[in-house]
């Protein structure tokens, strides 16, 4: 697969279109059908766009910074030209009349959507087994998962039908199924990105981000989706500048995150990641974050309780599917009942068990001031580090079904993708390699906040030296 | 070892308005215990003095003018999400 700026100046000089591009993305989209990686395509709306973005540079104006450059987004984000899912039951046959801040972004410098990537339904899940319309397959090996929520996304990236993609990360989504199929996850800092017209999960951890297969691709993105959107209070101020030179940066390794329950060959990548940053001159030390350990813990009773809030919504009356009911209480109850995954009935509870009078102190508040002595414990680090680093999941791809009777289990390949969320950092997942078995491997670069260009920067630099 | 009874998952899920069957209240027992007992080792965290954290980004009171922003959107669109519409409004079983 060609990098986006290639596209970008093929269809801009005319040695190809947006068209070509177009019907080619969604041949190879059809042709890969077997991965589950693409919920809907929006073959006659990307078409159209496709010539409109042609036509534009026939008449000598600029088509913009990602012209002709098609892109999925998954389908938790509100697009146009094909239903929006969740990959839910209960949003199956959901058309929006609004599109996401992000999607608009892109499709405003000539990118064009051309479909949506399956997900573990509303995004909770870690390998989009969890999916209303069956799971994705690994893009290494088809009877492994692709890794989760964003499942979808880095499979389609993976397989090259897109240059990329976009995903959303609560703890771990963007960056997991990123490492899986061994392309690279950008996770920014919270506000960095729009929410606008995505999903929401928990809103205090969710973040958007790009799926693409190399360092200077994701750069570009990022510098095009981030930025205030009047329609997003959270979102701050552009800060967003991408960096020529990253210069010589202090590098922490994580030893929490680099113990005997990572499987070996993920620590041998990781190791020799690290060996190749010491080569370039970055002074690395290993740190400790003590609180790495309980992060899982804090995640899976905030992001429940958020997710019990923010799926309250979903009640069969607004939008999506309703269910035969004989009063407005039935349903609300059967409406949801149908609609609903068992991981996502699983959460709402959990939300609704730690919000509980009675239980709120003791779990949610709990949680919520373990959550600021982990945020001390980033800052102390980052006072005397500018990047942290270490594997992003204990494991490479697991077998499909491996995880499935056992949530708890399915859980901890989050261990080491939540404490970048609850704090609100950018992290990023970069392939390191593949194991004998040709499984890939990523590393974990997590930055402080606002740091996204620089850790990007000096994922760049990685890729170019080492790549 | 958190206990959660079915009662319990029953009355969860009249609060979360999932109306459950049984063969569901039956393994979201287990698999609630389970949960509730992984995510209980924070109880052993001393959080004396600490202030909770909600939100990440020390954004405070973002305001807005209160006016009306065109998004380009009709009623007519926004209504026909709905699963039922009629006289311009959604339609829903009787409450009263």
């Amino acid at each position: 697969m060609a990098s986006i700026q290639n596209i970008v100046d093929a269809v801009s000089s005319g040695s190809s279109s947006a068209t070509e591009q177009v019907q080619e993305a969604l041949k190879r989209a059809n042709d890969k059908k077997d991965f589950n990686a693409i919920l809907s395509l929006t073959n006659e709306r990307a078409i159209k766009r496709a010539e409109e973005i042609d036509a534009k540079i026939k008449s000598g104006e600029k088509p913009g910074r990602l012209a002709g450059v098609p892109f999925i987004a998954k389908d938790n984000f509100l697009t146009f030209g094909s239903p929006t899912t969740a990959a839910s039951k209960i949003l199956g046959n959901f058309e929006t009349p609004i599109q996401a801040t992000a999607v608009e972004k892109l499709e405003a410098e000539g990118a064009i959507c051309i479909g949506k990537a399956n997900l573990d339904a509303f995004a909770h899940g870690g390998s989009t087994e969890n999916s209303a319309y069956g799971p994705t397959k690994n893009a290494f090996d088809t009877e492994r998962v692709a890794g989760g929520s964003s499942g979808g996304s880095a499979v389609a990236v993976a397989l090259d039908i897109v240059p990329f993609t976009l995903g959303s990360d609560t703890g771990g989504s963007i960056r997991q199924p990123a490492s899986f199929n061994g392309v690279v996850g950008v996770k920014p800092t919270y506000g960095t990105v729009s929410r606008f017209g995505v999903v929401a999960m928990a809103s205090s951890t969710d973040v958007i981000g790009p799926i693409p297969k190399n360092v200077v691709d994701a750069e570009l993105i990022m510098d095009i989706l981030a930025g205030k959107d009047p329609y997003d209070a959270t979102t701050l101020p552009d800060f967003f500048k991408p960096q020529t030179d990253v210069g010589n940066l202090k590098i922490g390794v994580v030893e929490e995150f680099m113990n005997e329950g990572v499987d070996s060959e993920v620590l041998e990548k990781t190791n020799q990641y690290i060996e190749k940053l010491k080569e370039s001159g970055h002074t690395v030390e290993t740190v400790s974050l003590p609180l790495a350990p309980m992060c899982l813990a804090m995640y899976y009773i905030i992001v429940p309780a958020e997710v019990s809030s923010n799926l309250a919504r979903y009640d069969g009356v607004r939008y999506g599917a309703r269910a035969q009911a004989n009063d407005l209480s039935e349903l609300y109850g059967k409406s949801r009942d149908q609609g609903f995954e068992d991981e996502n009935k699983r959460r709402i509870l959990i939300g609704s068990y730690v919000l509980s009078s009675g239980y709120y102190d003791a779990y949610y508040n709990q949680a919520a001031k373990a959550r600021t002595l982990l945020i001390g414990q980033f800052n102390s680090l980052f006072e005397s580090y500018d990047v942290l680093v270490g594997p992003v999941t204990p494991t490479v791809a697991f077998k499909l079904g491996e995880n499935t009777n056992d949530p708890l289990k399915m859980y901890m390949t989050d261990i080491m993708t939540t404490p970048a969320n609850l704090a609100g950092v950018p992290a990023l997942s970069v392939p390191a390699g593949e194991t004998a078995e040709g499984l890939p491997v990523g590393v974990q670069l997590i930055g402080q906040r606002k740091s996204d260009a620089q850790l990007l920067a000096l994922a760049k630099s990685m890729e170019e030296n080492h790549g | 070892m958190a206990s959660i009874s079915k009662d319990d998952v029953v009355y969860l899920a009249r609060l979360s308005n999932l109306s459950l069957t049984d063969d569901e209240v039956e393994s979201l027992q287990g698999d609630l215990a389970n949960i509730l007992d992984y995510v209980g080792q924070l109880s052993s965290l001393n959080t004396e003095g600490v202030e909770p954290t909600y939100q990440v980004n020390d954004l405070e009171n973002v305001d807005r003018l209160d006016e009306v922003i065109d998004y380009g959107v009709t009623r007519e669109e926004l209504l026909a999400t709905a699963p039922e519409q009629k006289d311009n409004q959604i339609k829903v079983p009787k409450v009263i």
